[in-house]
């Protein structure tokens, strides 16, 4: 497995104060909050971050990780050394990071369950993994993203997704499974909905009953079209002439293609409105239309003379509201 | 949990308009007190003349979740959480208007 560098990971000294790597961790949990920030990698680093902080902020497994010596380089190849945590007691504290959802089992890295995966789980006694108590109870629910093309929710569709299902067995190990569902996607779903599956979640205990599996929809990106809520936006490249004789054009929607009119006099960046165009429902989402003017390239001496026709037979200065 | 290839169906949350105190605790995993937090804190705002009629709709399911994750990872009170939650959705539009008129971000 790969060595991890808390130390980099946080970006803290190797000496920093428990208070300095305390604050290194506030400022890097907000920054990479899958909340709150959008970039791709933000749920990676989020757990990195406290995986790192998990043993960082503990003086008694940031000694023992301390001792693991300084040489060591991230992503180098690792294994923890027999007996290396002999001396070290650890006391526990259980996990604190990760996710609330109890979905948060298989969060943290190989390296890290290596090094402190048995000693603290006993220690902890097994309070990460407890179920809701008694013998009839709910399982609990389960809540997985999935991505889904935008023709899917237009037409509606059949998918299949592998979810990874982290499994607690019966010493408290923890794998994670692989379970491949079937799912039904609704015809009008939107980006960010969710879909509620009764009955897939964790199984219940004794006659309780299993808990719902709930999928956030994500659309996949489209190579022609953007979506928001039920609306769908489309940008349209118009030749000069058909911006300003207007003209009739041929643009595609999601049902297919349908002709549009063009005003004389249109502009880049108008936006013209397909009504009931966008995500089917009730109400129908609308298509935008954006107008984009393109302008054929001045490669050839007949492209180039009419351009020079145009400077010379057209008196027009796009730069007059600036006063030059 | 065994492996299963039967075609499942589900609903779509947001368009049920009519989620009760106790479908959204037990969706959200949370204590009935921590949303009737969040109702007093302007986070959510469900319609019925008073706690045991309350009925959420089902955007609020998605605000609980994230509302806890927040409170729970970053350390922040319910206060704080509630000016999070605005002020990403402020976001969220900005980010939605400057993707769709430009394509430039997406999401």
């Amino acid at each position: 497995m790969e060595f991890k560098d808390y130390y980099e990971l946080m970006d803290v000294k190797r000496d920093a104060t428990q208070d300095e790597i305390k604050r290194a961790y506030r400022k890097l949990a907000r920054k990479y909050h899958p909340d709150v920030s959008k970039a791709a990698d933000a749920e990676e680093r989020f757990k990195e971050v406290g995986e790192a902080y998990e043993v960082l902020k503990d003086p008694e497994k940031r000694a023992a990780y301390d001792q693991l010596g300084a040489n060591w380089k991230a992503g180098q190849d690792f294994n923890a050394p027999p007996d290396w945590d002999a001396g070290f007691e650890f006391s526990g504290g259980g996990y604190t990071g990760g996710f609330a959802d109890g979905a948060d089992a298989g969060a943290y890295s190989d390296f890290f369950e290596s090094l402190f995966g048995q000693g603290f789980r006993s220690a902890a006694s097994g309070g990460a993994y407890r179920q809701q108590g008694g013998f009839h109870a709910r399982g609990s629910d389960h809540h997985a993203k999935v991505f889904i093309d935008l023709e899917d929710a237009l037409n509606g569709a059949t998918r299949s997704f592998s979810l990874h299902v982290p499994e607690v067995d019966a010493q408290g190990h923890v794998t994670t499974k692989e379970r491949v569902l079937k799912v039904t996607i609704p015809r009008g779903v939107k980006q960010g909905q969710h879909i509620r599956l009764a009955g897939q979640g964790n199984p219940g205990m004794g006659e309780g009953p299993a808990g719902d599996l709930y999928l956030e929809i994500e659309f996949n990106p489209h190579s022609i079209y953007r979506v928001e809520g039920r609306d769908v936006y489309l940008d349209v490249p118009l030749t000069p002439w058909e911006a300003a004789l207007g003209a009739s054009i041929q643009v595609p929607t999601p049902a297919g293609p349908v002709d549009m009119k063009i005003k004389a006099g249109a502009a880049s960046g108008n936006k013209l409105r397909l009504k009931g165009r966008g995500i089917p429902g009730k109400p129908a989402g609308d298509l935008y239309v954006i107008l984009d003017i393109a302008l054929p390239p001045a490669t050839t001496e007949a492209a180039k003379t009419l351009y020079r026709d145009m400077q010379q037979r057209l008196d027009f200065n796009p730069r007059a509201r600036l006063g030059v | 949990m065994t492996q299963r290839t039967d075609i499942l169906s589900g609903i779509i949350i947001e368009d049920q308009q009519r989620l009760s105190l106790r479908e959204l605790c037990e969706a959200c995993a949370v204590h009935a007190e921590f949303i009737t937090e969040l109702v007093n804190e302007g986070v959510i705002e469900p319609t019925g003349i008073d706690r045991s009629h309350w009925v959420f709709s089902g955007v609020s399911l998605h605000r609980i979740r994230t509302a806890k994750r927040l409170q729970h990872d970053l350390g922040i009170n319910l206060a704080g959480v509630a000016l999070a939650l605005e002020l990403l959705d402020e976001m969220q539009q900005l980010r939605a208007q400057l993707y769709t008129l430009s394509g430039s971000e997406h999401e």
